[in-house]
């Protein structure tokens, strides 16, 4: 057991070793000179998929439930760090501290609607989850293209309609403008919130996957009946791994809203399109792999990146890369074949060493 | 644990060649795409101009952003032959962003990579707002042939060749009224869409004004933009006798269809986004007689022939009012260039710094409107133009 | 009068949804897997059928026949080449797949046809239906939409009880273990239901961009998700199920549009979905499964 136990604090340790080798590495050669305006650039989108990645494969991996929503929190995460950031914008002067009260806020209200969404959705199993998280998450995106909400001296203001309908005194605001969402959210995430954010999010996950708690959840995933016979309270530990997993996405989300000045929440980058991308990265990592997850997103969100120049070719060739990837790693011939490779291999190696 | 090393180390492998082939793919590419013309006199120490421009040239805003890099190629391929700007040549390079902002600002660092010095873009109204941004902090010059929202050009670094929304609504409004088109006005808008949203709104708060009356304003999203015969039902139950459209003209298209299959027949009006309806594929263009629209640019004026048959015979098709719109943008950029006397080893923002005061100062005789100024917030002053479809062609008013 | 023609506007648009979420249903029922891609084999006829009749100048019977031949020749082929290799790998293997395919489909058709939307030709010329004095009028496209979702309706039933091969379909989607020991051919079922299922998204394909003339690479993922949506509905697996709920699904779409909100009947067609699921988890009409421990 303690050999066990050992066994993963070191993999665990080679994980965070890595995120925090990279940013070392990123730095130097940031102080140096040496990385372009669009590496700098793409440093806290990394930051933001990884975090994605990691608290999808949350649910994922570990619950063992496919959820096609995971972008709906972030959504929701970033429009209410982002409307928070807004509404606060001259009662908290220091535009650092209101993001990190922004990602406070984002995490608790993703984490809330993880719950109000979990409690209905989590009694589905399989298929039947997946769309019906697939279909919260095209609500969430829908509902926010038609709201309005406004501030001015008396308060808040919401409407459905339009911006007239707000009412607003003359020196009102508005902040989330029906489908043109929220516009001139200051730039205030960087890379080192974004990696600190990051280890935060593998700290969470890594020691819930290894405490109890992520034992009595993992045994609900391989085995719901038995888990239950145990007494294994089975709807408090899935909302808890849903929660959590929502929670970190809304961080992520927030992340988002503070990197990019103007935030809609169009199908691109809420839709279920982008939950479809972030269940990418997890598949290709490894299902239930964090390690996996994060090397997959970094290599995922660069490689079109870096096929820029192959313009019209790009979606492509990532479309060929996604279809042969999982033939090659999922499919049962392919990985007879390769166990026969490899054990052709110890056998030689068994034979030298004999 | 095996297995998934090797996954992964293939999956390393994979994307590692992938990214090989995309590199060398990509210098290659670049090489033919920032083709700065090597005929005509260069200059003594070699030194270019550098314009990057942004768009989306592929998804579903792909024939805005294609349309932009052709006008913007053509435009700069005119000047390097005519002997460039200031005697420097105009080296170019056209960046993807998909409409979509994350991208956006992608393409907008992979540009500063290149050495950008002057930016045309971004195409579509919330990539530019997030790209807008990026360029204020570095003070770079920044016009957008396009991008109608009013936050586009937030920044004192940025200028834009369109019109913006509130002005299109503004000023169809007053249009309608002034040459007294219909009293009952349907709306059919995309509330997702920032132009379409920001039109409508201004056109609202005009219409009263006008002695007009919006009996249906009846939106639709990017997710649901197949199907108009609600919208249309509901526009036709309310009695209107003109449906004002801005909205852009591939919805507008099947919105025209589908009247025409409900019997429903008002007078319809769209913006500048309608411009390119005759030139939808297999449209059936009878649809569209009696269509108005306010545009800057139609293909069919006596301003625009020489542009027109010289987009057509470089690119083989009709060129959108997009393309007017970059290919006025950069003339734009040059007449400011040589206001401020600028040279190449400027720094980017003591170019901007330049340029941010010649751009008030310069007029121009363009495609999209005759006498073009810009005030110091970066807005163009020209007038729209209506225009009306007859017979399958763009008739001016 | 305009709630009468709201309602056949929606039934014509959830036969559409209708025959694409057969293909679904049928897909699913039978190899168990998602098949994500099956919107986009909607565009791929919509396509085959542009290209012969507006571009090549062929008579419609010849487009719309070249198009089922083209979509089920990519079903059958697509089955093969992509997702037979992965039988027996997880569910989600096969998913991310299936998406794969999906996107592969779209850049395609991106690369080939370019991303400027096309006015698609109705191939459909039935002249409209004037009803109550002209206060009523359907067009006709409506009418043969509807009329094809009752008749593929109505063979496909018949198909499955009354052929043998309909029969080793139900065998497979039963127990595939013991439709193996009877001597049916697994793959040579599943590679049927696909041709079947491509063969009527072709079909849908060109109902679809008749009554909704634009053509794009992105023209089937949306109806297809909202057919996928449609089959869960019904209960996915169950024929009749998938037309009950791609009509419904259509009626509560446009109904919704018509009196609530334009912008929100989407978010309206999904929380429908989610109650329907939260009372009845199987669907309209699926079966309700016992686990074993």
């Amino acid at each position: 057991m303690k050999a066990y136990k050992n066994k993963i604090l070191v993999q665990n340790l080679i994980t965070y070793g890595l995120v925090i080798i990279c940013y070392i590495v990123i730095q130097a050669l940031m102080a140096g000179g040496h990385i372009n305006s669009l590496l700098k650039g793409i440093l806290v989108p990394l930051c933001i998929y990884v975090i994605l990645a990691v608290s999808l494969n949350l649910t994922v991996g570990i619950l063992g439930e496919l959820s096609l929503g995971h972008a709906g929190f972030m959504c929701v995460g970033a429009f209410s760090g982002a409307f928070f950031n807004h509404a606060m914008s001259e009662t908290i002067a220091s535009d650092q501290l209101r993001f990190v009260i922004a990602l406070f806020i984002g995490a608790a209200v993703a984490a809330l609607f993880g719950i109000l969404i979990g409690i209905p959705v989590l009694r589905l199993k399989g298929d039947y989850l997946a769309i019906v998280t697939l279909a919260f998450g095209e609500i969430i995106k829908n509902v926010i293209n038609v709201l309005y909400v406004g501030i001015d001296g008396n308060g808040f203001h919401i409407s459905v309609k339009d911006v007239a309908s707000l009412g607003l005194e003359a020196d009102g605001e508005v902040i989330i403008k029906g489908a043109q969402g929220i516009t001139g959210t200051p730039k205030t995430a960087t890379f080192t919130i974004g990696i600190i954010l990051v280890l935060i999010t593998l700290f969470i996950v890594l020691n819930m996957i290894n405490s109890r708690t992520g034992r009595a959840i993992m045994a609900i995933r391989d085995n719901r009946i038995a888990a239950e016979s145990v007494g294994i309270n089975i709807t408090k530990y899935k909302l808890m791994a849903f929660s959590v997993s929502a929670a970190l996405a809304g961080v992520a989300g927030v992340l988002y809203a503070h990197n990019l000045a103007t935030l809609a929440a169009t199908p691109k980058n809420f839709g279920y399109n982008m939950s479809i991308t972030i269940l990418v990265f997890v598949v290709l990592g490894g299902i239930g792999n964090i390690r996996g997850s994060i090397i997959a997103a970094v290599v995922l969100t660069l490689l079109p990146e870096m096929l820029r120049g192959l313009n019209d070719y790009r979606m492509l060739i990532y479309a060929i890369v996604l279809i042969v990837m999982m033939l090659m790693t999922s499919s049962p011939k392919a990985i007879e074949y390769r166990e026969r490779i490899l054990a052709s291999f110890r056998k030689k190696e068994t034979k030298r060493e004999a | 644990m095996k297995k998934r090393l090797l996954s992964l180390g293939l999956a390393a492998v994979m994307a590692m060649s992938m990214t090989a082939c995309g590199s060398s793919g990509s210098t290659s590419d670049s090489a033919e795409e920032t083709g700065a013309a090597s005929q005509g006199e260069e200059s003594a120490d070699g030194a270019t101009f550098k314009i990057g421009g942004i768009g989306p040239v592929t998804g579903a805003n792909a024939a805005y952003g294609q349309a932009v890099a052709n006008g913007m190629e053509l435009a700069i391929k005119e000047i390097n032959e005519a002997g460039g700007v200031n005697g420097y040549q105009i080296e170019y390079n056209f960046q993807d962003d998909e409409s979509d902002p994350e991208k956006a600002v992608n393409a907008y660092n992979t540009l500063k990579d290149w050495g950008m010095q002057l930016l045309l873009g971004t195409v579509t109204s919330k990539p530019c707002i997030a790209v807008g941004a990026e360029s204020e902090v570095d003070n770079l010059f920044q016009l957008t042939p396009s991008g109608s929202a009013v936050a586009c050009i937030a920044g004192s670094n940025a200028f834009r060749v369109c019109f913006s929304d509130p002005d299109q609504g503004r000023a169809s409004a007053q249009y309608i009224g002034e040459h007294k088109l219909a009293t009952k006005i349907g709306i059919i808008y995309d509330s997702s869409s920032e132009y379409s949203d920001g039109i409508r709104e201004s056109f609202a708060a005009e219409a009263g004004n006008q002695g007009l009356e919006v009996v249906a304003s009846e939106a639709f999203t990017a997710d649901t933009n197949t199907d108009f015969s609600v919208q249309l039902d509901k526009c036709k139950e309310a009695g209107a006798e003109l449906v004002f459209l801005p909205i852009y003209y591939q919805e507008a298209s099947v919105i025209l269809k589908q009247a025409s299959d409900k019997d429903f027949k008002p007078l319809f009006f769209g913006c500048d986004g309608m411009d390119g309806i005759l030139s939808v594929e297999n449209f059936d263009t009878s649809l569209a007689e009696g269509l108005m629209l306010l545009t800057p640019f139609s293909v069919d004026e006596e301003g625009s022939q020489d542009f027109v048959a010289a987009y057509e015979a470089a690119y083989g098709v009709e060129p959108l009012q997009f393309a007017a719109g970059a290919y006025d943008g950069i003339y734009a950029m040059k007449a400011a260039l040589e206001k401020a006397e600028a040279t190449p080893d400027m720094s980017v923002s003591d170019l901007c710094d330049a340029m941010k005061v010649a751009m008030t100062e310069i007029t121009i005789d363009g495609l999209t409107g005759e006498g073009m100024t810009w005030n110091e917030a970066g807005e163009p002053n020209k007038e729209p133009k209506a225009v009306k479809i007859v017979d399958g062609a763009y008739v001016m008013q | 009068m305009s709630f009468l023609s709201y309602l056949i506007n929606g039934i014509s648009l959830g036969s559409v949804y209708a025959i694409i979420a057969l293909g679904y249903t049928m897909v699913y029922g039978i190899a168990k897997m998602l098949n994500f891609a099956h919107g986009d084999i909607i565009m791929v006829g919509g396509f085959a059928v542009f290209t012969i009749v507006s571009t090549m100048g062929g008579s419609s019977a010849v487009g719309i026949l070249v198009a089922v031949v083209i979509c089920t020749v990519l079903g059958v082929t697509i089955e093969k080449v992509a997702y037979r290799p992965l039988r027996g790998a997880s569910p989600l293997a096969v998913l991310i797949t299936a998406i794969g395919v999906s996107y592969l489909l779209q850049n395609i058709a991106l690369l080939v046809f370019g991303s400027n939307a096309r006015q698609f030709t109705s191939v459909v010329n039935v002249p409209a239906l004037k009803l109550a004095g002209g206060e009523l009028s359907i067009s006709g496209v409506t009418i043969v939409t509807i009329l094809s979702c009752i008749v593929i309706m109505i063979a496909l039933t018949a198909f499955i009880n009354k052929t043998r091969i309909g029969q080793a379909m139900l065998a497979v989607s039963e127990d595939r273990g013991a439709a193996t020991l009877m001597g049916i051919n697994v793959n040579g079922t599943i590679a049927v239901t696909f041709a079947i299922g491509s063969a009527l998204a072709a079909v849908a394909g060109v109902l679809l961009c008749s009554a909704y003339p634009s053509l794009t690479p992105y023209t089937g993922s949306m109806p297809g998700i909202k057919a996928f949506v449609a089959a869960v509905f019904g209960g996915i697996g169950s024929i009749p199920g998938a037309m009950i709920g791609g009509i419904l699904l259509g009626i509560i779409e446009n109904l919704a549009k018509a009196y609530i909100s334009s912008q929100l009947s989407d978010a309206i067609v999904f929380s429908v979905l989610i109650i329907v699921l939260l009372v009845r988890p199987t669907g309209i009409l699926g079966k309700k499964m016992n686990e074993k421990v």
